[in-house]
């Protein structure tokens, strides 16, 4: 497709993207690769995306999404500030009472040479996927601008912005997270519910070197997660129940540091804390469909998940790379890209296998988040039996790597 | 295209050869026409309506179209080409084009495109359907026969300019005289052009599954829509295009999976089949 003009007769772009968040962002830099014309609209301010410190969130990025950040040309930058994960350690325990004997060991060497995936944080890679959007020529990013109106015609979808300015593209993408406005606007249900547990999201500084290496200590409330980042620092995801987190969330810096102590332990030495204090309450949404006439969700509106094993992102990067690949092909046949007929192939791609990692992840967390003593018997059991047994363990790597099924070219590495 | 062969082979028996050129559709006249053309345009392109089958078909139909193409003019290879200028400076003439599945794809990736049908209905369609998206499809209301003596006629103007490709997919199986729809549709082509026909093969196989099965068991086509005596091999559909002056290439075969819907090309040659065939 020419970057000068849209083949789509009558269109002011070839693909209008709401909510320019990390899926958004990426999703208009893989269809620009492939030289489609598209409009990114976010409501918030680019400036303030390339400040520093407006999301405290680390995310495991894994390493079918590297590959994929490899082949858009955005890996080089990405990696200046990410932390390879070399090995991850899976623990059951209890609040000082340590971890249990029996444990998981997932190590990068068992299934190749790269590590399992990289740890980087929401702001840093905003900051590189920003300054990639506002570089690249086809991207006409609209930002800040609020999307007051939406409409969805037998050829094209159109967007009405607050200044009165419409967009009108063959199809629109709905990136727009979890509440989703395009989602609701189109009637598309979600079934889901909350978990009665919050987030607390924080940077330490430790004394010792982490060697690239991610805890996650089972505790009775939540997942208590320790992800390593670059410098002696690490990423802590600390999961409670909602009402414990607000009171551990109103305690003074020390006593919450203690209660923090009590959980991280000592075998990195001396911890202090090295940011501020974030939480998010944590809850599943998921979307019954993901298409509707000229438009289709990636991302969060489509899938809001447990972030139990750092899969939410990954999953949205996995749409990003089905959606471009999708439309690509399409172009290229000459096909309408947003008729049913091709948005079809995309939710066939995406919603099972997004659906199975969200229930397994809710799986996870029920499983792991009580204090039932078979329960608990029961997993130890299994964290040994999953260890012990070289094909089971392999799989929940690949698993959690994304390298798995049928994988778009991008998430292989390949342009489109 | 078999799922309006009902319309084209009865409109073809009484239109006659020698019925009048309608080369100007003009949609002008009448709004409750359009809107009732309308109507059935969004009829033909609703992917899960009448015509499913021929838009499952229609990918696989695309890329063996656009890949051959590709080859035989030397154009960009098949990955990381640009969509909107793939066919551009080709002439392209689609016969018995339908509602256009096959015109539309065509034209946005650059082509210069024609497309006929017999069916005026399907050409109102056609035109009303590409109109409203700002394609520009020149739609003829003739028979290929028609279509070369108009050429023939105008040989020395713009008018009478043969066709770098021509089109005909599961149009020969719902023709009458197979030869002087083959002679007329050769004629039409340039010299070094290429044709890309597809059909139904007269096999067992091809009366269970497109008679039986297609017509009277999934209900995916109007009874009688094929009158499976009429099918070509693909030995017999390569000597029909020989007699004619043209080379026949390999046939390839188009088979379905019926549980994802989806067709692919293989080797099984025994129901749907395509085949090209180059002129000198």
């Amino acid at each position: 497709m020419s970057s000068a003009e849209s083949v789509y007769g009558g269109f002011d772009t070839d693909v209008t993207i709401v909510g320019g968040g990390l899926n958004g962002l990426s999703m208009a830099l893989a269809l620009a690769s492939a030289d489609f014309k598209v409009a990114l609209v976010d409501a918030l301010d680019p400036q303030e995306a390339l400040a520093a410190g407006i999301d405290g969130r680390v995310f495991a990025i894994a390493f079918a999404s590297c590959r994929m950040f490899e082949a858009l040309g955005l890996w080089d930058a990405l990696k200046a500030d990410a932390q390879p994960i070399n090995d991850i350690m899976v623990t059951d325990g209890t609040v000082r009472g340590g971890a249990s004997p029996l444990f998981l060991h997932f190590d990068h060497r068992e299934i190749g040479d790269e590590p399992l995936g990289h740890l980087m944080e929401s702001g840093h890679m905003r900051r590189v996927l920003t300054k990639a959007v506002m570089a690249a020529p086809n991207i006409d990013f609209r930002a800040p601008a609020k999307v007051v109106d939406q409409a969805s015609d037998a050829y094209g979808f159109t967007v009405t912005l607050e200044d009165g300015a419409t967009i009108r593209a063959p199809v629109a993408l709905a990136s727009d997270g979890r509440g989703s406005r395009l989602r609701k606007w189109a009637g598309i249900k979600t079934v889901g519910w909350s978990y009665d547990q919050i987030g607390i999201v924080t940077t330490v500084e430790h004394e010792d070197d982490h060697e690239g290496i991610a805890q996650e200590f089972f505790l009775p409330s939540g997942p208590f997660a320790i992800l390593p980042m670059t410098g002696r620092r690490a990423s802590l995801v600390w999961t409670e129940k909602t009402r414990a987190a607000k009171a551990i969330l109103a305690l003074s810096p020390e006593r919450f540091m203690e209660e923090l102590r009590a959980r991280f332990g000592d075998y990195l030495g001396a911890i202090k804390t090295a940011g501020p204090v974030w939480s998010y309450p944590l809850d599943l949404k998921l979307a019954r469909d993901y298409i509707a006439p000229r438009l289709a969700l990636i991302g969060d509106a489509a899938h809001g998940i447990h972030p139990i094993a750092g899969q939410g992102l990954n999953m949205g990067l996995r749409d990003v790379a089905m959606m471009a690949q999708v439309l690509t092909d399409a172009a290229r046949l000459g096909e309408d890209i947003g008729s049913a007929l091709v948005l079809e192939r995309y939710q066939l791609a995406r919603r099972f296998d997004n659906t199975f990692n969200s229930l397994a992840m809710d799986g996870l967390n029920r499983l792991f988040s009580n204090d039932i003593a078979p329960v608990r018997l029961a997993r130890d059991l299994g964290l040994g039996l999953v260890n012990r047994f070289g094909p089971a363990r392999r799989f929940f790597m690949r698993q959690a790597g994304g390298d798995v099924g049928d994988l778009p070219r991008l998430l292989k590495g390949e342009g489109l | 295209m078999s799922a309006v062969g009902n319309n084209s082979v009865e409109e073809q028996k009484t239109a006659g050869p020698d019925a009048p050129v309608d080369a100007s559709v003009d949609l002008s006249v009448d709004l409750a026409e359009v809107e009732k053309f309308s109507k059935m345009a969004a009829e033909w392109w609703d992917p899960h309506g009448n015509f499913k089958p021929l838009h499952q078909l229609n990918p696989v139909r695309m890329t063996f179209i656009r890949d051959l193409v590709f080859k035989h003019y030397n154009l960009s290879a098949r990955d990381g080409f640009r969509s909107a200028s793939a066919l551009s400076g080709l002439r392209i003439l689609d016969i018995g084009c339908g509602g256009g599945l096959l015109t539309e794809p065509m034209t946005r990736l650059g082509g210069d495109v024609t497309g006929s049908d017999v069916s005026e209905k399907n050409i109102k369609t056609a035109s009303v359907h590409a109109e409203e998206q700002g394609l520009t499809i020149d739609y003829r209301v003739a028979t290929a026969e028609e279509l070369a003596r108009e050429v023939a006629r105008n040989a020395k103007s713009e008018v009478g300019a043969l066709y770098d490709v021509i089109t005909s997919m599961e149009v020969i199986e719902h023709v009458a005289d197979i030869d002087a729809f083959m002679e007329a549709a050769a004629s039409l082509l340039k010299p070094g052009g290429i044709m890309l026909l597809a059909t139904l093969n007269r096999t067992l196989k091809s009366y269970a599954l497109a008679i039986i099965g297609a017509e009277y068991i999934l209900n995916w086509l109007p009874h009688h829509t094929h009158d499976w005596n009429r099918f070509l091999t693909p030995k017999e559909l390569a000597a029909l295009v020989q007699r004619h002056g043209l080379t026949p290439g390999e046939a390839v075969g188009v088979t379905l999976n019926p549980l994802r819907g989806e067709w692919r090309v293989s080797k099984d040659v025994a129901v749907n089949y395509m085949l090209s065939a180059t002129k000198g």
